[in-house]
């Protein structure tokens, strides 16, 4: 661990100044300390473009939109409109857990791909479009059939909007597309709003049967990585709390059409899914509120949260049970495990909100967090949603389309009236509300936005933290300098992370990697330094 | 359950649809090729997603670091060329990374707008953003033509073209063009060609690059990849080898028709004739003795062969693949007296299917073959679906069809994402062969361990 102070503005120095000028510049804004303590929240630098050749962890708006938000979905076909990469490479490397449930239909195991050719390119790939949409319902009978565009399409203006018209048309199920070429946007983030814009006009709302239960909520941005939603469903069912959908993890296309008779939105994933739970709210009525299920008393405080939204006593007498009976299986890995990684440090560089969702666990293990950032997050995910209005679209960003939706005609109805989102204010549940992560973090901690492959490794230089959080990309560089790297986005193929049970496997995979034996044991005892190995062994 | 359960054996005609591919894009090949190269940083041109993927799949192979670049393209440079996003790349990689060589390659993206590699890179020269003594090397690497193989091959001839030179002078090496290949193999074609007392130059090795040691230090560039020096005397040697006719005919043929250094194009050197050709054609291009130590191992080799005879003689197999890996392969299976029943390809080639032909027509049984677009592993399945099969060789994604089915998995080939051993054990040569005996038969033994009545349950195999 480091034992001189950390300063922030000398790390900053240090992390940029090999780059050249111009560059140099970007990055320190890119660059602030936190605010904890509550100090004025510093402006960062993000969702600007990628600076080329600097090793981003970044990936694309296809990625986002096919990758992320609607390819977990599991009766929906997902065709990719495109050369071959894009869809192979996202054929199931996201874990997206499913249960194909009593109807049966799951896709997420295939790969759908129009595979264009040269053809294509020089005379378009419509033709080719429609009559893949035509043999996938011809093999698969899905419920819809989703497109998404890769980026040569955009170039060569192919209408695959067009082509999903006249696909529903014929086939009679839902067919939609979205125009999410790569290049769109800075990031992911482009394409999660891409898909928040077509799940919104073409599936919420599509289906007026009422749902029946107590207390309905929906969670947007919650993707069932490891299980995580098996586990968040398990504990909102012990609750008596009646889960209409979530956006997308183990989700049908059915669940998002009656999505509308929610009373409530819950926001894990605030990058994602906030732009549905805004359109939403205008359209239907439905406040959201954020919450956060990573973390044992994070998931209590969620849950006591969405309790008082409801104010309902039998609720509210409910989850104080439930969390009375989770608890002392938490309290029980704590006490055991926390003396091995009291005093400990981190890092986490994580998408668009877990390095943020995380910090509680830690914390919980008595550990620190020395550096967090995200790859495409906005200013309002590290600031605070009060920033919004601060927020200048860049030149980069301004062909995403922002939808308009307005109040249903019939189907508007408020759920809370003005007075009660006061009265709940006062009660600590304020709606439309995100803090952001800096304001989570210590006056000595380091924000990072986009960091590149040259600032991980000066970072972990000059601060030495006993584990680093990240991607597949990152892994095997840091534990190639010695060091515990765990995986948050795939939990390296553990989890679940989320709820109560996921609080209990998080404790015991940080206990087991930062007091791993092998890292003691990187170098050979002939590499070691000390006196001349002796003339005698001892013999076992 | 079944996990691919909408999959039946009812095969409709397909002509656009492809699911579940045999086969990825391009730009994944040519930053394998790179990496090949000491000292050099693949470079993607295009928007970064591909970057990311193409890192992240190479990393989920071999669970090590991939560190490529990217060009970033936003929409306006969709619109209006890439060129000053590249430039911006090369100054700041060559600032922040320092290599001696940066490899760029093209993704659909800067393919379908045009961006010309060459007056750009000359572009950066001009510019002074290559520094004294550092190199650029290109290949056009589109996505929409051919697959991750046709993308190797063209960051090798890419390579080739950007250092191979000629003195004059004899170095009395041979070239050897390793193929799409795992680093192991490499390491195993060097150990063989070390056996016959032949000098190679191998290009591009990607050993020591990406199975490499964890010492407590990160090395962004390692030891191994064929140095520039290497490279630049290919000229100069006796002759080329290039193992896989997909993936190194374009490199053979550029090295003949520059250098006229003869080139010789064999398969990989998997199974028992394969490599028994690669021996050979060593042996006859340089005169050099075949080893009494490498006609042992063959011979350990057709000794396995014979006495697990029982074991293997009839069992249908299914594979899926690349071709340069899949024709020896399924050369090895004829030779074992199993049944190569279905093999699908995503990379195409007529000589794919010629060569299939010419390997099964003695087999007693109709063989189903395809490659090319549609050649997938949803085929595959619908074939298995209507006449199963006893063994499945190819890469990780066909452990869905293996559960479904229940059909032991030889995992073989590109991308394995689940288990250890492809960049560490070789499947080429003899001592290759034998690892995947070994492999074959554990599959099929621990099957009927698994599956004998109590009464026939065996002690001895």
């Amino acid at each position: 661990m480091s034992s001189k102070p950390i300063n922030v503005e000398e790390i900053k120095k240090e992390l940029i100044a090999k780059m050249p000028t111009k560059v140099a510049r970007k990055r320190a804004k890119a660059i602030v300390p936190g605010a904890g303590g509550g100090e004025e929240i510093p402006e960062i630098q993000a969702n600007v473009r990628t600076i080329p050749g600097i090793i981003t962890q970044r990936g694309c708006t296809y990625a986002g939109c096919k990758g992320v938000v609607l390819g977990p979905s599991r009766d929906i076909v997902n065709l990719t409109h495109g050369p071959i990469g894009c869809g192979f490479y996202s054929w199931l490397t996201r874990r997206n857990e499913t249960d194909a449930g009593p109807d049966g239909d799951n896709f997420i195991p295939y790969c759908f791909s129009t595979d264009m050719t040269e053809h294509d390119i020089v005379f378009g790939g419509m033709k080719k479009l429609s009559a893949a949409i035509q043999e996938a319902y011809d093999n698969f009978h899905p419920k819809a059939i989703s497109v998404f565009s890769t980026c040569p399409v955009g170039l060569i203006g192919d209408d695959i909007h067009a082509v999903a018209r006249q696909m529903q048309e014929k086939l009679g199920i839902t067919v939609f597309a979205n125009s999410c070429e790569g290049y769109r946007g800075v990031s992911q983030s482009a394409g999660h709003h891409i898909a928040n814009n077509q799940i919104m006009k073409h599936i919420i709302g599509t289906n007026d049967t009422p749902v029946e239960g107590k207390y309905k909520i929906n969670i947007l941005g919650e993707y069932n990585i490891g299980g995580d939603a098996f586990e968040i469903e398990r504990i909102l069912e012990k609750c008596g709390i009646t889960l209409i959908s979530t956006f997308s993890g183990n989700s049908t296309v059915e669940s998002f059409r009656r999505a509308h008779f929610a009373d409530l939105n819950t926001v894990m994933c605030h990058r994602s899914l906030n732009y549905v739970a805004e359109m939403m709210e205008t359209k239907f009525g439905i406040p959201w509120i954020k919450v956060n299920f990573i973390g044992a008393h994070a998931t209590a405080k969620s849950l006591r949260r969405i309790a008082t939204y409801f104010e309902d006593q039998d609720l509210i007498d409910k989850v104080e049970q439930v969390i009375a009976e989770e608890m002392p299986a938490i309290e029980a890995t704590i006490k055991d495990i926390r003396p091995r990684t009291e005093g400990k440090t981190a890092m986490m560089f994580v998408g668009g909100s877990r390095a943020h969702h995380y910090q509680e666990l830690f914390g919980e293990l008595g550990m620190k967090v020395l550096c967090a950032g995200y790859e495409f997050a906005h200013r309002d995910d590290y600031e605070g949603r009060h920033v919004l209005p601060k927020i200048k679209v860049d030149a980069d960003s301004r062909n995403i389309e922002e939808l308009e939706v307005e109040k249903d005609a019939t189907r508007y109805n408020p759920r809370k009236t003005p007075e009660q989102l006061e009265a709940l204010k006062a009660k600590g549940v304020e709606v439309k509300d995100y803090d952001g992560m800096i304001g989570q973090m210590s006056k000595d901690a380091l924000i990072i936005d986009d960091i590149s492959q040259y600032e991980t490794e000066k970072i972990i230089e000059i601060m030495k933290p006993d584990i680093f959080c990240a991607g597949i990309k990152e892994k095997y560089i840091i534990q190639k300098m010695g060091m515990p790297m765990k995986q948050l986005h795939n939990y390296d193929i553990g989890g679940p992370y989320a709820g109560f049970v996921g609080a209990v496997n998080w404790y015991r995979d940080i206990d087991r990697m930062v007091n791993s034996k092998i890292w003691a044991l990187t170098k050979a005892p002939w590499q070691m330094e000390g006196p001349e190995l002796e003339a005698s062994y001892v013999a076992e | 359950m079944a996990l691919l359960r909408h999959t039946t054996g009812e095969i409709k005609e397909r002509k656009a649809l492809t699911v579940n591919p045999a086969k990825t894009c391009q730009p994944i090949g040519a930053m394998y090729a790179a990496l090949g190269v000491h000292n050099c940083f693949p470079h993607s041109h295009g928007s970064q997603g591909c970057c990311a993927y193409h890192r992240s799949t190479l990393t989920r192979h071999y669970k090590e670091p991939i560190v490529a670049g990217t060009s970033s393209f936003t929409e306006g440079s969709s619109v209006f060329g890439g060129q000053s996003n590249l430039i911006t790349a090369i100054d700041n990689i060559f600032t922040l990374y320092d290599p001696e060589i940066i490899a760029v390659h093209t993704t659909c993206l800067s393919e379908t707008i045009g961006d010309d590699l060459m007056q750009i890179s000359q572009k950066a020269k001009d510019d002074g953003k290559v520094p004294e003594g550092k190199v650029l090397i290109y290949a056009s690497t589109p996505s929409y033509v051919g697959t991750h193989i046709t993308g190797y091959s063209n960051m090798v001839k890419g390579i080739l073209k950007g250092f191979a030179a000629k003195t004059g002078t004899p170095n009395g090496k041979l070239n050897i063009i390793p193929g799409f290949c795992e680093p192991s193999d490499m390491a195993e074609v060097r150990r063989l060609c070390a056996m016959m007392g032949i000098d190679i130059i191998m290009v591009p090795d990607t050993n020591g690059v990406v199975n490499g040691p964890l010492t407590g230090k990160y090395e962004m560039f390692p030891k191994g990849g064929a140095t520039r020096e290497e490279i630049a005397s290919m000229g100069d040697s006796m002759g080329t080898v290039g193992l896989g006719r997909w993936a190194t005919t374009d490199g053979v043929n550029f090295l003949d028709a520059e250098f006229k250094v003869p080139g010789t194009i064999l398969g990989m050197p998997i199974g028992l004739q394969a490599t028994d050709r690669f021996i050979e054609t060593l042996h006859k291009l340089t005169g050099k003795p075949v080893p009494e130590a490498i006609t042992f191992e063959r011979g350990q080799m057709v000794d396995i062969i014979s006495d697990y005879d029982q074991y293997l003689y009839g069992k249908k197999v299914a594979l899926a693949g690349d071709p340069d890996q899949l024709l020896p392969l399924v050369e090895l299976i004829v030779t074992l007296g199993m049944i190569p029943a279905y093999v699908v390809s995503g990379t195409a080639g007529k000589y794919f299917d010629d060569r299939m032909a010419e390997l099964t027509k003695d087999v007693p049984y109709d063989c189903k073959y395809k490659c090319g677009p549609l050649a997938d592993m949803y085929l595959l399945h619908q074939w298995i679906k209507n006449d199963p099969v006893d063994l499945l060789i190819g890469n990780t994604y066909l452990k869905y069809i293996a559960r479904d089915e229940d059909i032991p998995l030889l995992r073989h080939g590109f991308p394995i994402l689940d288990r250890m051993g492809h960049q560490y054990f070789p499947t080429f040569g003899y001592t290759g062969g034998m690892r995947l005996l070994e492999k074959i038969l554990a599959a099929i033994m621990d099957r009927q361990d698994r599956d004998a009545p109590e009464t026939r349950f065996e002690l001895q195999m």
